[in-house]
């Protein structure tokens, strides 16, 4: 059922682009049929999903038997928590872009190719085919950006995809490696897993396909696209960029570069996991200097994801139970800010500078986007009873175990999260009165809030909430994934 | 046996095909001498690329009803599963050559240029089924001498002219290499037949005169393959060549030449292969190569990088393609000869879809600068779609036929090219250059699918017959790319029967 995800996605795009080009409410509509299918068949497949059975194949047969590549789709706790990720930002990425103009069923052409690359690699437990649907997405995201972007769109766009690429190509090498190295003629990942490579072999295949797939994850220092890509995007670009895309770097780390090999990784993590420190201390100072709104969020991505990737290295049970929530708390959350910053604010402003947003008021003329805004920063903040504080709580812990002075300096990154995130509440939302003269004061006629607006932040917000308040929702499917086979190797350098 | 004693009706057999051609482009210039005389030069290569088309569509069925494995001559035409794999995909792009030259306007000659088409196709086809020396050399000529004329047709431009010279100097010197290398070789092993040459060599210690014949060998079939360092003809050929020419250089001749080049290798120097692995270097044939790729890679890449020209950036990604399936060359082993077959092939495709797009996109707007191509996703969808797919597909994206392509010929040179990963090193440097070639693509698909056009610039309406060769181009290299065995079964048999026999 839910490798169906995959093919509507697909599908939607065909007929998208089949389209006549003047009727562009006609698009909208088709897109958003085609995301809310999405989001009913991963829907119905969580629901046919039992927790305990490890890894479910989907369909599995052979496709390029010279070379042992299997199509096989399956799916197991941490692939469908991410497939609800990507359903959700999915469906509400339609709603906050229903005010597209220009070549309207192009962009949702090249918005579904994504969003099918993303539940493909999701779903994908040969290496071969997981690489496939991973270059998938990478393209469209070009387009997307080059196309409709806003600030420098054409850089921002070509500065992703250059990275994108030059993390798949240090992706493909180790996968090569891995396969002619393993000498099984096959791309399975459990079959891979269970191979044990020789020390050696891991020591230079691991951080190659770890920091190959974690550019994509926003790892400090391979982590410059990101701000610039997410910043040149239009809304939905960046709420799937954010809120999906990086995941998929995240996701492949534990997936691929872990689970290969786990030796590896346990000779890198004390390295790697400083980068992804520096990445959230780093991240968070920077998005505490920046002038423009979306920066501010784009740097907050970078740091939050640092969390995940610390989460990931930490070496312990909790520790990658936390950075897998992370990826779908983060994921709604930045989803959220962008789809504030870019749909609610900048499209009616047209200014994302701090400064000026300062004098429109925004809280009496936009007061749903301000109290979005706010309860997202909360979210965003680590506050207890939303989906962040649960998940980075859980990193902290299992840091600590293995390297206590990551975790304090984590534990600092948090701080300045809040720093930030205030700061920019009170710059854009609750302006000092006496710093300002009324004079300057320059509030403004803008469109009120559109009820697609309404329903796509309402939904985020229910489920960063739900999150917090009953993680057990996706725990349970998570930490069970971790008993499958794919984990055995793993498991073994893993602390509780 | 005495190769004086001929057998007419069994050679007849095995190169029927051949035969079909030469008669078909004898028919070509009976026809338009004849029939359409006085006729417009528009109508009349209209007709003869129909003529053309189909002469080549009834050599690929012919191939049907003639055995599957063979050899007459000793060994001067020796045919395999693989072999007639390759000569019936040389067969599609001699086709669809002669369809996207419908309507051409840069000659009254039409008889002529069709009938070069088809003699040049008889050489590729002579040449991949070659497994002597003499006749490998003779082929080798007709395929080149009739594309040096191809290249010059275009009479009323310099540029035609200029790439023309280029490539007759460096082949005419190119020849001559490999002509002076294939005597040594003949010298040495005492006879002219790949098969006998490896069993004469068999066991022996290579001296200083083997190798020197084998790099002058190599250095002629890198001019043919277009691989860096002699590749500073194929920028200016690709550019000055008339578009439908500049495609069929890249594409069929390519096919042919890779697959020769594999047929000496393999066959005639098997043993020879050396190493260039990192850690267990032994010389060789191998080494060359290594260099050979290194060099396209990196150079074809770089230069790219600068292009204005559409043409003579997709002159540079061919020299770094060349690169590429370099690597799978040095396999030395089924997986080898697999993977070159499916690039070349599917590379060709795309390669011939881009050029026809970037042809009628010239044809309307007077050049072929990357600008000119601005907006084309307003001014034609349809092209700028298929544009798209051919790119994307040279630029190694799946699920297009090029990413397998590459994948399987990185796969196969790592895995069976030298023990304990030794040839990942170039591997890696093939895979960091692609990345860099990702700018340049994306530069192409810019223009075509974000940029706005410019103002006045002409809708862009394509010949239906042309437009139909590229969206079935299109349709082709995606086929390819999601079901690479429609190609990799036959060759995958055909190699087991070849290494038994």
């Amino acid at each position: 059922m839910l490798t169906w995800t995959i093919y509507i996605s697909f599908l939607g795009m065909a007929l998208l682009m089949c389209l006549p080009k003047e009727r562009p409410q006609l698009a909208r509509r088709v897109a958003l049929l085609t995301a809310s299918l999405g989001l009913v068949v991963a829907l119905i497949g969580a629901s046919a999903f039992k927790p305990d059975g490890g890894i479910q194949t989907l369909v599995d047969y052979s496709w390029i038997p010279t070379l042992g590549i299997q199509y096989n789709l399956s799916v197991d706790g941490i692939s469908l928590s991410m497939v609800m990720l990507t359903a959700i930002i999915a469906f509400v990425g339609v709603l906050f872009s229903w005010n597209i103009e220009t070549r309207t069923k192009e962009f949702f052409a090249y918005y579904f190719a994504l969003i099918g690359g993303c539940y493909g690699v999701f779903l994908s437990f040969d290496l071969f085919l997981l690489f496939v649907f991973y270059e998938i997405a990478i393209v469209p995201k070009y387009f997307l950006i080059a196309s409709w972007g806003s600030t420098n769109r054409e850089y921002g766009a070509m500065k992703l995809a250059i990275y994108s690429f030059a993390g798949s190509a240090l992706v493909l090498l180790g996968i090569i490696a891995a396969y002619v190295a393993s000498g099984a003629n096959s791309f399975s990942l459990v079959e891979l897993a269970q191979h044990s490579f020789s020390e050696g072999q891991q020591a230079w295949m691991f951080p190659l396909v770890f920091v190959g797939f974690g550019v994509l994850a926003g790892m400090w220092p391979f982590h410059t696209w990101a701000p610039t890509g997410h910043v040149a995007a239009p809304t939905a670009a960046s709420m799937l960029l954010a809120g999906v895309v990086m995941k998929l770097g995240a996701y492949s780390c534990l997936r691929v570069a872990m689970t290969l090999f786990p030796l590896g990784l346990q000779m890198w993590s004390p390295y790697l996991g400083a980068l992804a420190v520096t990445g959230i201390v780093y991240g968070a100072l920077v998005a505490l200097t920046q002038k423009d709104f979306k920066f501010v969020i784009g740097y907050s991505s970078v740091s939050h994801m640092g969390f995940v990737l610390l989460g990931l290295l930490s070496l312990s049970q909790i520790g990658l139970n936390g950075a897998v929530l992370q990826m779908f708390s983060h994921g709604i959350i930045a989803g959220l800010l962008f789809a504030v910053v870019g749909r609610m604010i900048y499209d009616r402003t047209h200014t994302r500078v701090l400064n000026d947003l300062q004098l429109m008021q925004l809280r009496k003329t936009l007061p749903f986007a301000a109290i979005v805004f706010v309860i997202a920063g909360f979210a965003s903040m680590g506050m207890p009873g939303f989906s962040g504080f649960v998940a980075e709580i859980q990193i902290l812990i299992g840091a600590w175990h293995g390297f206590s002075a990551y975790a304090i300096l984590a534990g600092i990154g948090v701080v300045i999260g809040v720093a930030y995130t205030l700061r920019v509440v009170q710059k854009a939302f609750y302006p000092d009165k006496t710093e300002i003269s009324r004079a300057e004061l320059k509030p403004m006629e803008l469109e009120p809030i559109t009820i697609q607006e309404k329903v796509g932040a309402v939904i985020l917000l229910a489920c960063t909430v739900v999150i917090g308040l009953f993680p057990g929702v996706l725990l349970d499917w998570i930490i069970p994934a971790f008993e499958s086979p794919l984990f055995d190797e793993l498991r073994k350098g893993v602390g509780q | 046996m005495n190769p004086l004693q001929f057998d007419y009706s069994a050679i007849l057999k095995l190169a029927l095909p051949e035969t079909i051609l030469v008669l078909g482009a004898i028919l070509v210039l009976f026809i338009d001498l004849t029939v359409m005389r006085g006729r417009d030069a528009a109508d009349r290569s209209s007709v003869l690329a129909l003529v053309s088309a189909i002469v080549s569509i009834i050599g690929i069925f012919v191939f049907q009803f003639l055995p599957k494995t063979g050899s007459v001559l000793d060994g001067m035409l020796v045919l395999s599963p693989t072999t007639v794999l390759v000569k019936q995909c040389i067969l599609v792009f001699a086709a669809l050559t002669a369809l996207i030259s419908w309507r051409v306007r840069f000659t009254e000659h039409i008889g002529e240029y069709f009938a070069l088409i088809l003699f040049a196709t008889t050489g590729m086809l002579f040449l991949s089924s070659a497994q002597h020396l003499l006749m490998l050399f003779v082929s080798l000529e007709l395929t080149s001498l009739s594309l040096y004329v191809l290249v010059a047709f275009n009479k009323e431009s310099r540029a035609s002219a200029e790439a023309a010279l280029k490539y007759f100097l460096f082949g005419g010197v190119a020849a001559a290499f490999t002509l002076f290398g294939l005597s040594l070789i003949y010298g040495i092993a005492g006879s002219l037949n790949l098969e006998t040459i490896a069993m004469n060599l068999s066991g022996k210690e290579p001296d200083l005169i083997f190798y020197v014949a084998v790099v002058m060998a190599l250095i002629g079939f890198g001019f043919k393959i277009a691989v860096a360092p002699f590749h500073l003809w194929a920028p200016d050929a690709y550019q000055g060549a008339p578009t439908p020419a500049a495609a069929f250089i890249a594409t069929g001749s390519k096919v042919a030449s890779f697959y020769i080049l594999l047929q000496v290798l393999y066959v005639g120097f098997g043993e020879f292969a050396g190493d260039a692995g990192g850690g267990h270097f032994e010389s060789g044939w191998q080494p060359v190569l290594a260099i050979f790729a290194t060099l396209s890679m990196v150079i074809g890449n770089l230069v790219a990088l600068a292009q204005t020209s559409v043409k003579r950036l997709l002159a540079y990604s061919a020299i770094a393609h060349g690169g590429y399936a370099l690597v799978a060359v040095m396999a030395n082993s089924v997986d080898g000869t697999a993977a070159v077959v499916y690039y070349s092939v599917t590379y060709g495709l795309a390669t011939l879809g881009a050029f026809a797009v970037v042809g009628v996109v010239e044809d309307q707007c007077g050049d072929d600068s990357m600008t000119s191509l601005a907006g084309l996703k307003e001014r034609s969808p349809v092209l700028a779609l298929c544009l798209m797919v051919f790119i994307l597909s040279a630029a190694g994206i799946p699920p297009l036929a090029g990413f397998f392509g590459k994948f399987y010929a990185f796969t196969a040179g790592v895995k069976s090219g030298s023990p304990d990963l030794g040839l990942i090193w170039i591997v890696a440097i093939g895979l960091l250059m692609s990345a860099v070639s990702f700018y340049y693509y994306l530069q192409v698909l810019k223009q075509a699918m974000v940029l706005p056009s410019a103002k006045n610039a002409p809708a862009i309406h394509a010949n239906p017959v042309v437009l139909l060769v590229i969206v079935l181009v299109a349709i082709s290299v995606i086929l390819l790319g999601c079901f690479p065995t429609l190609l990799l079964p036959d060759t995958g048999v055909a190699v087991g029967v070849l290494s038994s026999g």
